[in-house]
């Protein structure tokens, strides 16, 4: 469980930071009248999200964690990562990359970029969906099949439930197009271009970490978490 | 109600009028409902509905127990589908979806000044997906071969394999349901978790928010944090069981043969699922502590004792929930050396524990106690929640845990705790708000004879289970047959508590009934009955309409628990009554 | 009123089944002693604290209970009251969790003359073996299982030779000696649980768990399966015998050794006393 006793001290940290500053030491009953706080300048959307990414970050870590757990077995064989998974990594930073362009062009108003930047997005995802499918194929054709052992179901279940969650981003993502090409005002749609470009960094974080654990780079590092913490 | 206006740092709720979305049919108005309370109200009668059914699964299995044989149709694959379904209900259709759907919906809002939750339509997104959970798991029973009966911790390989009851459909069902209501569960978190955090009216700081507040607020984040691992589990668990993975499944010989598995860790599972079940038990808790602490404080007509540790105390066992876990693993064949650990940290977690038991009780001293029926159950809870606590104290100290674990004891203790004292906070809270709800009071007399049935009752069917297990009696045993470990004495005391639980289930009916019949005929109430403090009480109207607030949202002057305060014109002072000083400046920006 | 002395009933009354009430647990019948102290620790500080909230709650719902002109006092907190109970219930919490940490160091460290045992589980009837002359177990596998080799010993491994496997029969052991319980099992969880010993194990598939114990008194016990393992559950018992040395080493001599040792010498001979 360090990985995901990793994520919760984070957790912890983030969230003992910010009631450090609610003023927890307050005795109540002798304050009386109004009590100001900052004014709240987020958008509730921004910070749904940010809870929901704590939530699926959880998700994530949990699975890692089992993942890293039956990695200690003494009869662990990995298996052989498809070459695909590099374009596949390049095609997600590119969508990451250009939607933080998008949001980046909605802060100049400038709505053509906006579009482009949402179907480059868009279409860099989709492949990457595809070359994930893709890659699947190409281990189930070498006969690494989900059953065959836990290195290859752990590898399907997380590519798996990560796929899943960047399909949910491309629906929304696909809702902002709309309503870009639809109202045609940056206005109408900064937002949820900034909730999209977060969301995908997010995505490609965990994938990030995936790839890494997936390929074997990560194990030293587990390694040495586990040394740490034993 | 003093108007006053917004100062520069003021976050205006009004500002969310515009989105507050106006219903305009009867469909959206009560059916596909975004105001918060008919979402509240939605999810607790499901909730209720559900715990019914639990409450008779929980007679047919203590008629089992009590009189084994008798009742032909109560076989051990019957018995053991029985406890399944009970415990997987109570704990995650009933208490969890009660608490933070039922209670975190209603109160949040009208307690921290908000109109409505933030998100209404993912609200009732989130309604929706549970009940959808509700009837995946409802289907189960009628699914072939029924429900799954592998005992509502689903521990692997037994909960797919032969010889366990509802090993093709039923757990299946169950783990889809799960995953379900996991994703529903998320829904409604968000909106619990952002409304606290940004929904607050001018003035509600956090250490001016009711404790209700802070339990729900703290479960909830506990809750989307805790609920992955269960969702993990979940799928892991049915890809073993449909696509032949073997997460969980090592090398197996079941019933005269090999089966095609191997690789896989049991104890992952357990692992997955308590790092998951423990916070659940404070999930749970964390509100019904909240929600008690408010009672005690109304109707002693007192401030709640150390209202500040209170807080902290909350914050501290929410913490600490998060590495306790493996304390139901102690004799699962983990690291044994986890056993210090796990010991340490879940024996700590007493101390703000008893904290709060203090801080009740010190509430009551110097009181002026009404012994309303709402009141009478948050001393039940005490009663219960001591008992229930003080037995954990055995279970969670290792070597003791060693004899006492997956015998009765384990199961009159965790019952004691999470179940009698939550289910009493959660009828206390009801007769406490129903005014609010309906704008009727229950009936006194019915709330009382329901009030010490169910008390003494449950009392009687739980502490004497305790010694059941202390003589050896294992949990989940359809019938204890003969042995020569324990007295032939001991089945007297099953078939007492069968009695009891009988009494004490039907005394529920009676509170089902009054439900109805005070909707109609109940004393009229006005708007504040009870005399409290806290912000719910003060709505322009009872029961509010959706937006909760007319014109204007309230501002917050002081803390929720200004009662007798000394030299105050009344024996309470509502949150939102501006003090003197700012009377004087009316018309003054502040 | 009426409130007040329920709560002082209930107080009392939990109390006095306690002390009257006939059930409590089977005499001991291991070291475990140690085990059945840590629980009356628990059970003082606890019912202490127990009677002490009830009876408070009681005075206080009696005393302060509402009548006219009765007014609350107004005190927000009271530092000094909070930071003592603290304490208080600190010092209560330590003594209750530092005799139990001694006590599992013993429990989880086997001494190093205990002799080994398997104890193997599956639904729903225990088997068991013990160390031949050579005094080891061979190894063994769920993946070895077969008709014949019902428990799974590895056939390669000379040490699994002289092995007698008891199934479906009685356990014995000797009294006065400790003994390194290894647990197995070959379909799912079960639990090894006699109640006179007050230890018990989980038994999980895929993993050998162990623990240990010295029968401290002759006699036969009943052997309880405490994991939920399907419909057969409680059905699922067994019979240790705690005897005597000799006694005990009378029984050893009489068990079969596994057919596996035979399966060149046909027919078996279940007597195989030559492989010595």
């Amino acid at each position: 469980m360090t990985g995901a006793l990793l994520f919760f001290a984070a957790v912890g940290v983030v969230a003992g930071w910010w009631m450090s500053r609610q003023r927890l030491m307050a005795k109540p009953w002798l304050e009386q009248g109004v009590i100001d706080e900052a004014p709240r300048t987020v958008p509730l959307a921004k910070i749904g999200l940010g809870v929901l990414l704590v939530g699926l970050g959880s998700l994530f870590a949990l699975s890692i964690s089992a993942y890293s757990m039956r990695m200690q077995f003494s009869d662990w064989s990995s298996l052989p990562m498809p070459a695909l998974l590099w374009p596949n990594t390049a095609l997600l930073l590119l969508s990451s990359v250009v939607l933080q362009g998008a949001k980046r062009a909605a802060d100049r108003w400038d709505i053509q970029s906006v579009k482009i930047g949402l179907l480059t997005a868009g279409g860099s995802t989709l492949a990457f969906v595809v070359g994930q499918f893709l890659a699947w194929w190409q281990l189930d054709e070498a006969g690494y099949v989900l059953a065959g052992n836990p290195a290859n179901s752990f590898f399907y279940l997380i590519t798996g439930l990560h796929g899943l969650h960047v399909l949910g981003g491309l629906v929304a993502l696909a809702r902002t197009m709309y309503r870009t090409w639809l109202s045609d005002d940056v206005r109408a749609v900064r937002l949820s271009v900034e909730l999209c470009a977060i969301y995908w960094h997010f995505l490609l974080a965990v994938w990030l970490i995936l790839f890494a654990l997936l390929t074997g780079w990560a194990a030293d590092a587990l390694e040495l978490c586990r040394q740490l913490l034993s | 109600m003093t108007e006053i206006p917004l100062g520069p740092g003021g976050m205006s709720a009004d500002v969310e009028d515009v989105e507050l979305y106006h219903p305009h049919s009867w469909i959206t108005k009560y059916v596909f409902a975004q105001d918060a309370k008919v979402i509240a109200i939605q999810y607790s009668l499901v909730a209720l509905g559900v715990g019914l059914i639990a409450l008779v699964l929980s007679w047919l299995m203590r008629l089992q127990l009590g009189f084994p044989g008798v009742f032909e149709f109560i076989d051990a694959d019957r018995y053991y589908q029985l406890i399944t379904m009970h415990g997987m209900m109570m704990v995650v259709y009933v208490l969890t979806a009660l608490f933070l759907g039922g209670f975190g919906n209603y109160l949040i809002p009208l307690m921290v000044g908000a109109r409505d939750m933030v998100f209404p339509y993912v609200n009732m997104l989130s309604f929706w997906v549970y009940f959808l959970a509700v009837l995946i798991l409802v289907a189960s029973f009628f699914a072939p071969g029924g429900p799954t009966g592998a005992g509502w911790t689903l521990y692997p390989p037994q909960a797919i394999l032969a010889g366990t009851p509802g090993q093709e459909w039923g757990i299946v069902l169950m783990l889809v349901s799960l995953i379900v209501f996991i994703i529903g569960f998320t829904m409604g978190g968000l909106n619990y978790v952002v409304t606290v955090l940004q929904g607050r009216a001018r003035g509600m700081t956090l250490m001016r928010m009711p404790l209700t507040v802070w339990g729900i607020f703290t479960a909830s984040v506990m809750a989307l944090l805790a609920f992955p691992a269960l969702f993990v589990g979940a799928v892991m668990m049915l890809f073993d069981k449909l696509l032949g993975t073997s997460f969980f499944m090592p090398t197996l010989y079941s019933m005269g043969e090999q089966l095609k598995y191997g690789g896989g860790s049991p104890l992952l599972f357990q692992h997955l699922f308590w790092f998951f079940g423990h916070p659940e038990v404070y999930i749970v808790a964390l509100p019904a502590f909240g929600i008690v602490s408010d009672l005690i404080s109304v109707h002693a007509r007192r401030n709640i004792f150390g209202y500040r540790m209170m807080v902290w105390a909350i914050i501290a066992i929410g913490a600490l929930s998060f590495v306790v876990w493996a304390h139901h693993m102690y004799v699962s064949g983990m690291n044994p050396y986890f056993g210090f650990f796990f010991a340490t940290t879940t024996l700590i977690i007493a101390i703000p524990t008893a904290i709060k038991v203090y801080n009740w009780v010190l509430t009551l001293w110097r009181g002026d106690i009404h012994l309303r029926t709402p009141m009478l159950f948050a001393l039940a809870f005490i009663v219960t929640f001591v008992n229930g606590g003080l037995t954990g104290l055995f279970l969670g100290n290792v070597v003791v845990d060693v004899p006492l674990s997956d015998t009765m004891f384990v199961v009159a203790h965790f019952h004691m705790v999470m179940g009698v004292a939550p289910i009493l906070v959660i009828f206390g809270a009801i007769y406490h708000w129903y005014p609010k709800v309906t704008g009727r009071l229950l009936d006194e007399t019915l709330g009382k004879i329901h009030f010490w049935i169910t008390f003494l009752g449950a009392y009687a069917i739980f502490f004497p289970m305790h010694y059941l297990g202390l003589m050896g009696v294992p949990r989940r045993y359809h019938e204890m047959l003969e042995s020569t470990t324990y007295p032939a004495s001991a089945h007297q005391l099953n078939i007492f508590i069968t009695i009891a639980a009988l009494i004490v289930g039907a005394a529920q009916f009676m509170f089902v009934f009054n439900l109805a019949w005070s909707l109609f005929r109940g004393r009229e109430a006005d708007g504040n009955p009870w005399g409290a403090a806290s912000l719910e009480w003060q709505t322009p109207e009872t029961p509010p309409p959706h937006g909760n607030w007319g014109p204007h949202v309230p501002v917050v002057y002081r803390w929720a628990y200004d009662y007798n305060v000394p030299g105050a014109a009344r024996d309470f002072i509502p949150q939102n009554e501006p003090p003197p000083a700012v009377v004087a400046m009316q018309g003054h920006s502040p | 009123m009426f409130a007040a002395v329920m709560l002082v009933v209930v107080a009392l009354g939990s109390v006095l089944f306690h002390f009257l009430s006939p059930w409590w647990w089977p005499p001991i019948a291991s070291n475990w002693k140690y085990i059945d102290d840590t629980i009356l620790i628990t059970f003082w500080i606890t019912g202490v604290v127990f009677v002490a909230v009830l009876l408070f709650m009681a005075y206080c719902v009696f005393r302060f209970r509402h009548r006219p002109g009765n007014v609350a006092s107004y005190e927000p907190e009271n530092r000094r009251l909070e930071w003592w109970l603290t304490v208080v219930t600190g010092v209560g919490v330590a003594a209750m969790l530092t005799p139990g940490l001694f006590v599992w160091d013993r429990f989880i460290n086997v001494p190093a003359e205990a002799t080994e045992a398997e104890i193997v589980g599956q639904q729903w009837q225990w088997s068991f073996r013990l160390p031949g002359p050579d005094g080891k177990l061979g190894t063994s596998s769920t993946k070895f299982i077969t008709t014949e080799n019902p428990i799974g010993l590895n056939p390669d491994d000379p040490n699994g030779k002289d092995d007698v496997v008891v199934q479906g029969a009685e356990l014995h052991l000797p009294v006065g000696k400790p003994i390194k319980a290894l647990l197995r099992s070959v379909d799912v969880l079960h639990n090894f649980y006699v109640p006179e010993f007050r230890a018990k194990m989980d038994l999980v598939p895929g993993m050998v768990t162990y623990f240990w114990l010295t029968p401290t008194r002759t006699g036969q016990f009943e052997i309880l399966c405490a994991e939920l393992c399907g419909v057969g559950h409680p059905m699922m018992r067994g019979q240790v015998v705690v005897e005597e040395a000799v006694a005990y080493q009378d029984w050893l001599d009489k068990q079969t050794r596994p057919v596996l040792a035979d399966n060149d010498t046909a027919p078996a001979n279940n007597k195989n006393e030559e492989t010595r």
